[in-house]
């Protein structure tokens, strides 16, 4: 409205400030977690199993956004792209190259570690909002890309390809699920401890003083740009990775199974997982996997609704998602204990 | 030539769609400096309200009267309930909260009203216009409109008290509390404003695009669009983008060969992103200055 140039903008953070200390599990709870991770599937059915694969692949896609969110303060509604194109990469190498499986996920790793440094390129210059717009363009547009002509030869356009699932190796006898369950496990261990390590490391400060204030960080003598990009092409590389999985575990990649609801679910899993708060990631991708099914459950007609309500619930009581719920936890604990 | 003129003029009667729903998201980010993800569900919404009341028997413009009313009392609803506590969360958290009203309409809307096509009439007939075949009479209206609406708002804000606190409350909130102004309810006021608007936008939208709960999911990222194009700090801006974008989207679709339909959409967003990178504040927003 008024052309006045010198309009002062004051804002809130885009993204609390998390102290490095609270992004990670103590030892012990850790073991708890794992040890519970490592025994369910010997007591459950076959659907349970690939559900809790699911469980474990979108929870490494969301603790991908939370490096990027929650380490380097940038936001990204555009995660599905990164997804989709790691599952592709996957899904063309085993099915036209014959590769294993196994080998084809480091490449979609790589593959989407640029592909997320080239588009970080752009969004150096965007911020709160503004990149939010950006990424959202983006996982919107992935889909029209994938079902173009150009590549049908490679995709399969709009049907999609169909990916086999993997036995287990060395004449294990555990079925096609649980072997893939716990392949996946594997993976996403290796991938939180690195992803762990990494927020401690010399990067991982770059990556708070980034998101605390960018200014006093250059000052300090962060490459900011340099940090930006890598924060987006970390986390898209670890996204691809969860992609490829993905593909191998639904055994099927078709273009309209990366839209923008997939980025809004990671997104949204994030927030309910407490933002910065790596372990969290699993709870935010439980509630994404398990909270619509629930709602179908209360309500057919009105499964948004009943969604959307849980959403504003979680909001309003935990703002801080489920790090507020460990903490209190942790402290009532520490209560009982001392007295 | 004339095919030229044509696509214009067919990007020009598409673009006043989008000039509608860019100028609601523009109201609602100078109030709150968020892009309201739910804006285009609340817009059909209201549109429903009013195709449910010319069921009734309501007449048009009557209609159209109340539903502008019940919009904008249930846009200072909806602040008032559920985005002010949220006020002073992080963006995120406004992010979700935005999200999930978007699911939360949208089922509640399917569930009142099912998610078959409706008609929706329009009040200024859909024959040529001035013996046109591109642009009909509806098309027309609709521009009208758009630039009406856009000379309201104008005077609106450059010569009423009302409009100078909301202008004042948007740009320097704590300057603007200490000479007495209530921020707190002119964002609640933007609110009721930007839903009325959307409002008008989805009765003007819904005969060209017809009367359903996922009517909105296009109209509002081309919306984002052109605000962003057009800057998000102005309204006229909005609009301009809104015709740009239209337009844009019509030629690019006939002459860069290879486009055709499938490819628009990632045209309008490639458009965004590139209008982001180059010139952040928009075609005629006002650059943004950080104090640090």
């Amino acid at each position: 409205m008024s052309a006045a140039a010198e309009d002062v903008v004051t804002e809130a953070p885009a993204v609390e400030a998390v102290p490095k200390r609270a992004m990670t599990l103590g030892l012990g709870t850790s073991l708890v977690v794992l040890a519970a991770l490592v025994l369910a599937p010997l007591f459950v059915k076959n659907f349970i199993i690939f559900q809790m694969t699911m469980l474990l692949i979108y929870g490494l896609a969301v603790l991908a956004l939370n490096i990027l969110t929650g380490g380097s303060g940038q936001f990204s509604l555009g995660q599905s792209a990164f997804y989709a194109v790691g599952a592709y990469t996957s899904a063309i190498l085993m099915e036209h190259f014959g590769m294993n499986y196994a080998l084809t996920l480091p490449i979609a790793g790589i593959i989407c570690f640029g592909f997320g440094f080239v588009f970080g390129q752009p969004a150096l210059r965007l911020s709160g909002v503004y990149l939010a717009l950006a990424t959202f363009a983006l996982a919107v547009a992935m889909p029209q890309l994938l079902k173009l002509n150009f590549f049908e030869h490679w995709t399969g356009g709009v049907q999609g390809l169909v990916v086999t699932k993997p036995d287990a190796p060395f004449g294990l006898s555990m079925s096609q699920d649980m072997w893939l369950y716990y392949f996946t496990l594997v993976i996403a261990i290796g991938i939180y401890i690195a992803s762990v390590n990494l927020l401690k490391s010399r990067s991982g400060r770059a990556f708070m003083a980034i998101r605390d204030n960018e200014i006093a960080a250059s000052a300090m003598g962060v490459d900011v740009a340099l940090y930006k990009t890598l924060a987006f092409g970390v986390s898209a590389g670890i996204t691809g990775v969860a992609g490829g999985l993905g593909a191998i575990a639904v055994q099927f990649v078709a273009p309209d199974s990366y839209t923008i609801t997939l980025a809004i679910s990671l997104f949204l899993g994030m927030v309910v997982g407490g933002v910065g708060w790596l372990p969290g990631s699993i709870v935010g991708s439980a509630f994404i996997i398990f909270v619509p099914n629930m709602a179908e459950h209360i309500s057919k007609g009105l499964s948004g609704a009943v969604f959307g309500v849980l959403l504003f619930l979680v909001i309003f009581l935990v703002p801080h998602g489920a790090r507020q719920v460990a903490i209190v936890a942790q402290q009532m604990l520490g209560k009982l204990t001392k007295r | 030539m004339e095919l030229f003129t044509n696509q214009v003029l067919a990007g020009i009667a598409t673009g006043a769609i989008y000039a509608c729903m860019a100028l609601a998201v523009v109201m609602i980010f100078q109030a709150i400096d968020h892009l309201n993800f739910a804006q285009g569900e609340m817009a059909m919404f209201s549109t429903f309200i009013s195709w449910q009341l010319m069921q009734w028997g309501i007449p048009y413009w009557w209609a159209f009267l109340i539903t502008l009313i019940i919009s904008f009392a249930g846009g200072i609803l909806i602040e008032r309930l559920l985005f002010k506590p949220l006020a002073k969360a992080p963006i995120l958290t406004n992010v979700a909260g935005f999200i999930a009203l978007f699911a939360i309409v949208n089922s509640v809307a399917g569930l009142i009203w099912d998610f078959t096509i409706k008609q929706y009439p329009t009040p200024f007939g859909s024959s040529p216009f001035l013996g046109s075949q591109l642009i009909s009479t509806h098309q027309a209206g609709m521009i009208g409109v758009t630039v009406l609406l856009l000379i309201a708002l104008y005077l609106f804000f450059q010569f009423t008290r009302i409009g100078l606190a909301m202008r004042a409350a948007a740009s320097l909130p704590e300057s603007a509390r200490l000479v007495g102004i209530n921020t707190s309810w002119m964002i609640a006021l933007g609110w009721g404003m930007a839903s009325a608007i959307g409002a008008i936008a989805g009765i003007l939208i819904a005969p060209v695009v017809f009367l359903e709960p996922n009517m909105m999911g296009g109209v509002l990222i081309y919306g984002f669009a052109a605000a962003v194009l057009g800057g998000l700090s102005s309204p006229l801006g909005a609009v301009v983008g809104g015709f740009l974008v239209g337009v844009f989207e019509n030629l690019a679709g006939t002459y860069i060969p290879g486009v055709g339909n499938e490819l628009k959409l990632p045209i309008a967003l490639a458009l965004i992103i590139t209008v982001l990178v180059v010139k952040p504040a928009g075609l005629l927003g006002r650059p943004i200055v950080k104090r640090v």
